[in-house]
């Protein structure tokens, strides 16, 4: 069985910049792929190229197991849904849906049938004589994705399709778009620059920088096991400490902070820790971390999201989560606090 | 100095005179034609001898109304129908040529773009002679190696709309490109993207957003026609066009029908600016 | 990307033939008839050139219409350029609106009626004539007609809108808070004048003087109507080789003449300003 996409070294150079470069990725029937990356990092270009608005400069894009190479936009069975959504304002909702059945010369009656269900499952029954202009903004939302829907596209292409909406509207069409995609069972790839996005919605992320895909694999993996400082960095907070130098089976910040960290096979430059991997006033004994002591230098108050910020003398300042337990509500500026970390929650890398 | 500073009075009593004579200077002729339109004597200015309409519906030897004079009466036709011809011919291939160049890259596209608009800066004169010398050219060209004698590349009807809309198509190609530079290019993509050829895209998406600047193109350049002289005189035939038959009036026959054909115009374009303007109101 | 290769060839053609048959060719034409005898031989000569330059009254019309289009435009610019800043900057945008629709309506209503009403201002009998006599300020009529004056007239007011909308176009896009800051800055009127609003208007400038010089230099109208037996105007040595006196080679080479004045003009007003071309259609 062909995959339903399958990117094969594809490179895209724009005189000497480097938009994508030898980028591979299979995909599976009916997955949801999210792209993530800075914006700048070549992922609306990946998007673009598979689209067919722009044509690689090497490489080859495959749809289920067929070249798309000189395949114009309009033969490729990939439809878009684009970041300022690109509803003709000129026509109603229904003229938007019917718009792209009306190209593929299907009959009117069936195109209307196929419409107006499409409608139906975006819940906007009765929204097929109201303007563009009269929609709010999650209306819009479906409207463009039911429009590509209705194609039945073998992939359908998000460009950044929520970065418009306010932020609540935003966490609940997350969820919807996740629900409409499990239902319908079209794979997506989803481009954003949002990493929240990408770990709800998403069955594997492609995590994308100066156009290279750095990690492709699950939101669950990307945060637990990062395979580069960028994706370490980039997914979800850390704590960076710039490296100076391994003595033996310790690793030597910059601030000369020294921490164990066993079995390296190599000499890091940078390493990264996260918040909630330190265990703050542990009970009892700690196999396997490193432990440490230190004074709070403030307390980040956020509900559930509490954090302190500590700094050993003359060390590095450390990020760390508070987990939501009475224990720590009494945490006071200038408390002298212990921490551990585990030994295997400490990433080191070579930038 | 501007509306939100301070002005010392000379300043702006100034301005303020300087601007209503500014008008005054503007107006007066058109209000002068239109006045005397309507004075009851056969001389085409002052003095006043009174009120009539016998410049628009006399019929008698002495006074030739407008609406009697029939040679004028058809020169008004004629120039209405080139005027049509030019404006459509025009508005069609200069909404082509904006989305030509606006929406392609191709060798030679800075010179092509460069020769479209060229008539901008090309007087009317040498642009109407050209056309001439290269229409006749081709014209005894065909007649003498081939022995076809087509009326269309003599003096004429069609000659002056082809001499017209030389020019014609690039102020609606003007018009027209400043309103598709605002078209936001993500549209004609989604077009594509539902499976649409180029040519649907434009057709069902660009053509309708550019609706507006297309008729506003069309009215521009069928007023141009309706008053273009310079151009016109070179390619006319025996049937003059308005201009050029006000023109040979104005030089050797002044009658103030001279001043009722004025008076037309000036009203007919008056209503038209009138609606124009509230039209662009109504767009923002 | 065949749909896109039939979509450009469907626009291409259309503009590739107007610009071809109407534009080049006709050009192409000018050019070598203007270097064709009259007498119908097909061979190449510089009669016709030399014929311009032998005859004082070709050249002298020709050197005094070029540099009279110079004066009008500059004309045109100092009585326009107050006008659009009003327009623009000083007045309320309702009225500025309304003012701007009387501005628009003699330029639609097209030079031979505007020309035409100015024949009957100025007449010997005309309106300011007549007026002037029935208030007892003149007994004669004053000579304000078929002279230098009047078709400096009719020529100032069948261009200088080309001037004022270009101006105001750029004039728009000068933010009021550049001359609010250098009023508080201490500047005079004349400096923000000198130092903001004319550097700033610059290109709208010079693209009103470009359309301004060439409707001057090609304008036959106004000259020939309003313009007396003194005021020569090389378009009217055209006219007269093409309509009365049927000498088209020696009409085409005048008109490439002017077309080259015309051309070498804009090409240094651009060069000065460094300005391209396309920008003057904006």
């Amino acid at each position: 069985m062909d995959h339903i996409l399958e990117l094969r070294g594809i490179s895209k150079y724009f005189g000497d910049f480097v938009a994508s470069k030898d980028v591979n990725m299979l995909v599976e029937e009916g997955e949801f792929i999210s792209v993530l990356g800075p914006s700048g990092c070549g992922k609306t270009t990946l998007l673009r190229m598979i689209a067919g608005f722009m044509e690689e400069s090497e490489g080859d894009i495959l749809i289920k197991g067929k070249s798309m190479k000189g395949v114009s936009p309009e033969k490729r069975p990939v439809n878009i849904v684009f970041q300022s959504l690109a509803l003709f304002p000129m026509m109603n909702v229904y003229e938007n849906v019917v718009f792209g059945l009306k190209r593929k010369k299907i009959g009117k009656e069936e195109a209307r049938e196929l419409a107006l269900d499409m409608l139906h499952r975006v819940g906007l029954d009765g929204f097929e004589k109201k303007k563009i202009s009269e929609l709010s903004g999650g209306q819009k939302q479906r409207v463009a994705i039911a429009r590509s829907l209705v194609m039945k596209p073998s992939i359908l292409l998000l460009d950044e399709p929520l970065s418009a909406l306010d932020r609540k509207l935003r966490e609940h069409m997350k969820v919807e778009l996740k629900e409409l995609q499990k239902e319908i069972g079209t794979t997506f790839i989803y481009i954003t620059h949002d990493q929240s996005e990408a770990l709800v919605m998403s069955d594997r992320v492609a995590v994308m920088n100066k156009g290279l895909i750095e990690q492709l694999d699950t939101p669950h993996n990307l945060y637990n096991h990062p395979k580069t400082a960028f994706v370490a960095g980039f997914v979800g907070d850390n704590n960076r400490f710039e490296v100076a130098s391994r003595e033996g089976e310790k690793v030597v910040t910059k601030r000369g902070w020294k921490v164990t960290k066993p079995d390296l096979d190599f000499d890091p430059t940078v390493m990264y820790i996260r918040p909630e991997a330190f265990i703050v006033n542990p009970e009892g004994e700690v196999a396997d971390s490193e432990i440490f002591e230190a004074e709070i230098n403030t307390v980040l108050f956020d509900g559930a999201n509490t954090k302190i910020l500590v700094k050993p003398e003359g060390r590095d300042e450390i990020l760390i989560a508070l987990p939501q337990n009475a224990r720590f509500q009494a945490l006071k500026e200038g408390d002298t606090v212990r921490v551990a970390v585990a030994y295997d929650n400490i990433k080191c890398y070579k930038e | 100095m501007i509306r939100s500073l301070p002005n010392s009075p000379l300043y702006k009593y100034g301005f303020r005179v300087y601007v209503t004579l500014f008008f005054i200077f503007l107006l007066m002729p058109l209000i002068a034609v239109s006045v005397l339109a309507f004075n009851d004597t056969s001389a085409i200015t002052l003095p006043w001898k009174g009120f009539t309409l016998d410049w628009f519906f006399a019929d008698t030897t002495e006074r030739l109304g407008l609406f009697a004079d029939e040679d004028l009466l058809r020169s008004i036709w004629i120039s209405l129908q080139t005027a049509f011809m030019m404006a459509t011919l025009s508005t069609i291939v200069g909404t082509i040529a904006s989305l030509l160049f606006e929406s392609f890259t191709f060798r030679f596209k800075n010179l092509l773009y460069f020769f479209a608009i060229a008539p901008l800066v090309i007087p009317g004169v040498i642009l109407g002679i050209s056309i001439l010398l290269g229409s006749t050219f081709v014209g005894a060209w065909l007649d003498t190696h081939l022995g076809i004698d087509l009326e269309i590349f003599g003096p004429g009807f069609w000659l002056v709309v082809l001499g017209q809309f030389s020019f014609g198509a690039t102020y609606a190609m003007l018009l027209v490109s400043a309103r598709l530079k605002k078209f936001d290019p993500e549209l004609e993509e989604a077009a594509l993207s539902l499976k649409a050829t180029r040519l649907e895209s434009m057709w069902y998406i660009t053509i309708p957003f550019l609706k507006p600047a297309i008729l506003g193109a069309f009215v521009v350049t069928f007023l141009m026609s309706f008053a273009n002289f310079n151009t016109t005189i070179f390619l006319v035939g025996s049937d003059p066009t308005l201009p050029v038959d006000l023109y040979s009036r104005i030089k050797f026959s002044s009658t103030p029908v001279l001043n009722a054909v004025s008076f037309m115009i000036v009203l007919m374009i008056t209503i038209v600016a009138i609606i124009s303007t509230f039209m662009k109101r109504k767009n923002r | 990307m065949d749909g896109n290769k039939k979509a450009f060839y469907f626009l291409f053609i259309p503009v590739a033939l107007w610009l071809f048959i109407l534009i080049i060719l006709p050009h192409i034409d000018l050019f070598l008839s203007s270097f064709k005898p009259n007498s119908g031989e097909d061979v190449y000569t510089l009669e016709n050139y030399s014929a311009f330059f032998a005859d004082p009254i070709y050249w002298r019309t020709f050197i005094n219409t070029a540099s009279y289009a110079i004066g009008v435009t500059l004309l045109a610019f100092v009585v326009s350029f107050p006008i659009a800043f009003y327009l623009v900057k000083v007045i309320s945008p309702k009225v500025s609106g309304f003012l701007m629709l009387l501005l628009l309506i003699p330029l639609w209503i097209g030079e031979l009626v505007t020309i035409y009403g100015w024949v009957i201002l100025l007449g010997e009998q005309g309106v300011i004539n007549e007026s002037l006599k029935f208030l007892g300020l003149i007994d004669h009529s004053l000579p304000l007609i078929y002279n230098n004056l009047s078709m400096t007239i009719g020529l100032l007011y069948m261009s200088m809108l080309f001037m004022i909308i270009p101006i105001m176009t750029t004039m728009e896009s000068l933010d009021d808070a550049m001359i609010e800051a250098a009023s508080d800055l201490g500047a005079s009127k004349w400096t923000v004048f000198r130092r903001i609003v004319i550097p700033h208007a610059m290109p709208g400038i010079i693209n009103g003087s470009i359309i301004v010089f060439m409707l001057v230099i090609g304008d036959y109208v106004a000259p020939n109507i309003l313009g007396g037996k003194s005021s020569l105007w090389f378009t009217e040595q055209i006219y007269n080789q093409f309509l009365s006196t049927f000498n088209w080679n020696q009409g085409a080479a005048f008109g490439f003449l002017l077309l080259i004045i015309s051309s070498a003009t804009i090409w240094m007003a651009l060069r000065l300003s460094g300005q391209k071309l396309d920008k003057v259609g904006d």
